[in-house]
């Protein structure tokens, strides 16, 4: 699954990294503890989370993920937005919930498999 | 003795949240740019970042120092700060003293330390109450180095 399949797939909105969403993703990672996203997200892994501070950037940027999802209407805050484009991380929020979105995506990558 | 390639000292500052991570993403580029393996630049970019997290936590200030050389990679975050009562019960998976504000941010899991021994291939931590922490952190190139697992 691309980034833009995935976009489109939990009608996301793209707020930054809009030239990277032909890029494929290699799975998906929820968590809003940052230390559990450290030890256990992987490399090219979309990270869901309603943490909208700058950390998430350095995280996502240290582990080389493919994308940050805020959900359930989280809005990344200002400082966030600048990291991230300075970056080049991509960031997309989604106004459904973690639930929802983490279910779309589950679906989406298991009907690809079968 | 083994040359010393790369040595490079990065300050980090307590209680500087937007600027957290930028000793251990300096770390990982440095290491990128030396050609160092992949799998073994994520280890020690975790635990740096890790390490680096808890000074931001926990200490006034502290610098993270990274050696390169012919052995492996070495990362010392250094602190001064309050140090650590009870290493033992520090390093246990969920145990934490951070405060509730910082918790709501997403940290002070209690993971910090662990996930540093989960990624090191060597731990040594030194404390004093109230004077600050020492962690030395040691990794090998591969084959003598452990590979990183997923526990879940």
């Amino acid at each position: 699954m691309t980034l833009k399949e995935l976009a489109a797939g939990i009608e996301a909105e793209v707020v930054t990294g809009e030239e990277r969403l032909g890029e494929k993703i290699t799975g998906v990672y929820v968590s809003d503890l940052l230390s559990d996203v450290m030890g256990h997200a992987r490399e090219g892994e979309v990270w869901l989370t309603i943490q909208t501070h700058t950390n998430v950037v350095a995280v996502a940027l240290l582990l080389n993920l493919a994308a940050v999802v805020f959900t359930a209407g989280a809005k990344p805050d200002a400082l966030t937005v600048e990291k991230a484009k300075k970056e080049g991380t991509v960031l997309l929020t989604t106004h459904l919930s973690t639930f929802e979105t983490a279910g779309r995506l589950y679906l989406k990558q298991n009907e690809k498999a079968t | 003795m083994a040359e010393t390639r790369v040595l490079l000292e990065f300050p980090v500052e307590g209680g500087n949240f937007p600027a957290a991570g930028e000793a251990a993403s300096k770390v990982k580029k440095t290491l990128q740019k030396l050609g160092i393996d992949s799998d073994l630049t994520r280890r020690v970019s975790i635990a740096t970042y890790e390490a680096e997290m808890n000074i931001v936590i926990h200490a006034e200030y502290g610098k993270i120092t990274l050696q390169v050389d012919a052995e492996g990679i070495w990362v010392r975050a250094e602190d001064r700060g309050k140090g650590i009562p009870d290493i033992d019960q520090a390093m246990l998976e969920g145990f934490s003293t951070a405060p509730e504000r910082i918790r709501e941010m997403g940290f002070g899991a209690g993971m910090g330390l662990p996930n540093i021994k989960k990624c090191a291939d060597q731990l040594e931590i030194k404390t004093k109450l109230n004077v600050g922490t020492t962690v030395d952190m040691g990794f090998y190139y591969p084959a003598k180095s452990k590979s990183e697992k997923r526990t879940t």
